[in-house]
């Protein structure tokens, strides 16, 4: 590993995990207290020649929407949407998500911030990207104690949408629908397979054949966008992010 | 008519205590003024719904008291984190809390603008939040077959409570891109709005201002309050204020610290500056 690459964040590579993912697209948009996939769409974009349309909530200016809040779910159940992005304070091997609490919810042990648009949009669009950046046995979970919005349906059920993948800042996991299970696709730096397997609380399935990929680093040039002008354009979203990660304005 | 008022306390006077309140997502101009004159007045009871979802004006009113019941896709801070006050509310069971999707309160407030009694909407099923909600129905598609769906009531809030950039003295109110407001509006038995500045003339009669305009038959009463979004933003007026809002957060952490926060900044003063 080179020295450029040895100080590459753990939230730069889920970006750049991300954006690859996106390649191809037409749109994508980032829900509420998404800052990495906000990065990672806005690079993709920048990777595209500007054919990916990107459109951020909670964003004012060069807005991509005119007819309020509701248009974002809207045009999603219109088909207009490819991808969009969920987390969740617990994950389970199922991908089903919890974003509302842990134990109890009518007396809960911890209460977080609530579902958000994630029951409608996790059917709706067919590319929907987890991440989840904290990855230990007490995010990734063998069952989630609240559903907000699970991972499959039954079959009669209208679901074009669902997940596609989930990125934490250990590995990248494909979700394989007909097994209702994700299966470990590669390893970030300093990751091993045993490493995984402790820091995860569900099963996965493991790749045939010999071993499991290194996550790919961001191209140099992408580090360049994502410290230049994407990191500029998230900071009017996320702006605690964007200090964190690159500094003042 | 709409009643053009002096003062965001006027506005507050209006709004009785147990209203079911609409109110708006922190990226369209939230009364910020109208919520603390709410606090001052000592409402109670308040249920609030969170279009579609919420951050301080939460916050304020749930800490000072003021609220039995919420509905609302999350309450967040954002970047500041957790909302403090709320989480704490939940907690030990002080507000009884409806969680939902912001799909699912767009789609019951467009049930109210049309009149009819509910809407359908896709998605839901099979999550805990339709699973805890025994006010909503799963009934099948009559058009198709096998086709489960969601059937949300329609939600007619008695009050909705936002700023606005300006208004005129017709009581219309221009609110730009924030259609959501426009929704909140038409769905809800009356709409007190508190405006930048109230401007001559008829926003209506220029095209220009009127495709992004609430139209006073819609607006029970408007008042001016300058800044009256502060700590919070209106867009291309002026920016949130983080450092305010990241010295809330700090301090909500106890009810202690919110207490002093409101004896600062809502109790002993009387209206915007």
């Amino acid at each position: 590993m080179s020295d450029v690459m040895s100080e590459v964040r753990t939230e730069e590579l889920m970006i750049a995990v991300i954006a690859r993912m996106l390649s191809g697209l037409s749109h994508v948009a980032v829900g509420a207290a998404s800052p990495i996939p906000g990065s990672a769409a806005l690079l993709a974009r920048e990777l595209s020649g500007g054919t990916l349309r990107v459109t951020l909530l909670g964003r004012t200016s060069n807005p991509t929407f005119t007819d309020g809040a509701r248009e974002l779910f809207d045009c999603a159940a219109q088909g207009r949407i490819d991808a969009f992005f969920l987390s969740g304070v617990q994950i389970d091997g199922q991908a089903n998500i919890n974003l509302v609490s842990i134990g109890d919810p009518d007396k809960p042990k911890a209460r977080f911030p609530g579902s958000f648009g994630s029951a409608y949009l996790y059917y709706i669009v067919p590319r929907v990207i987890l991440f989840r950046q904290e990855h230990t046995a007490r995010t990734l979970v063998s069952k989630v104690d609240y559903v907000s919005a699970p991972g499959v349906s039954e079959e009669n059920l209208y679901r074009p949408g669902g997940p596609h993948a989930l990125v934490t800042g250990r590995c990248l996991f494909e979700f394989i629908k007909d097994k209702e299970r994700f299966l470990l696709k590669s390893l970030h730096p300093g990751q091993t397979v045993e490493d995984i397997k402790r820091e995860t609380g569900f099963d996965f399935d493991m790749p045939e054949g010999s071993g499991v990929p290194n996550t790919e680093p961001p191209e140099p040039d992408w580090l360049k966008l994502i410290r230049g002008p994407v990191g500029e354009e998230i900071r009017e979203v996320y702006p605690e992010f964007a200090t964190r990660m690159f500094g003042s304005s | 008519m709409t009643a053009v008022l002096t003062s965001a306390a006027e506005i507050a006077a209006k709004i009785p205590d147990g209203a079911l309140l609409a109110l708006p997502p922190e990226y369209a101009p939230c009364s910020m003024e109208g919520i603390r004159a709410l606090v001052r007045r000592g409402a109670r009871n308040l249920r609030l719904l969170g279009v579609p979802q919420f951050g301080i004006q939460a916050e304020l009113l749930i800490g000072a008291g003021c609220v039995s019941e919420i509905e609302t896709a999350a309450v967040t801070l954002g970047e500041h984190g957790l909302a403090p006050r709320f989480t704490d509310a939940i907690k030990h069971q002080k507000i009884t809390m409806r969680d939902t999707t912001c799909p699912a309160i767009h789609a019951a407030l467009q049930a109210s603008e049309k009149g009819v009694p509910f809407m359908p909407l896709r998605g839901l099923i099979g999550s805990d939040i339709l699973a805890r909600r025994d006010d909503w129905h799963v009934a099948d598609n009559p058009f198709g077959e096998n086709d489960p769906i969601v059937y949300l009531p329609a939600i007619k809030p008695d009050a909705t409570l936002f700023h606005g950039a300006k208004g005129d003295v017709h009581g219309n109110v221009w609110i730009g891109l924030r259609r959501e407001l426009m929704v909140m509006a038409h769905a809800s038995k009356a709409a007190y709005v508190t405006v930048e500045k109230i401007v001559d003339g008829d926003l209506l009669s220029d095209p220009q201002t009127a495709a992004g305009t609430i139209p006073g038959l819609y607006i029970s009463a408007i008042a001016k309050a300058h800044k009256g979004a502060w700590p919070l933003g209106v867009p291309h007026y002026y920016e949130r204020d983080n450092e305010h809002l990241s010295h809330y957060a700090e301090l909500a952490r106890t009810q202690e610290g919110f207490d002093a926060y409101l004896d600062e900044w809502v109790t002993s003063r009387t209206a915007a500056e």
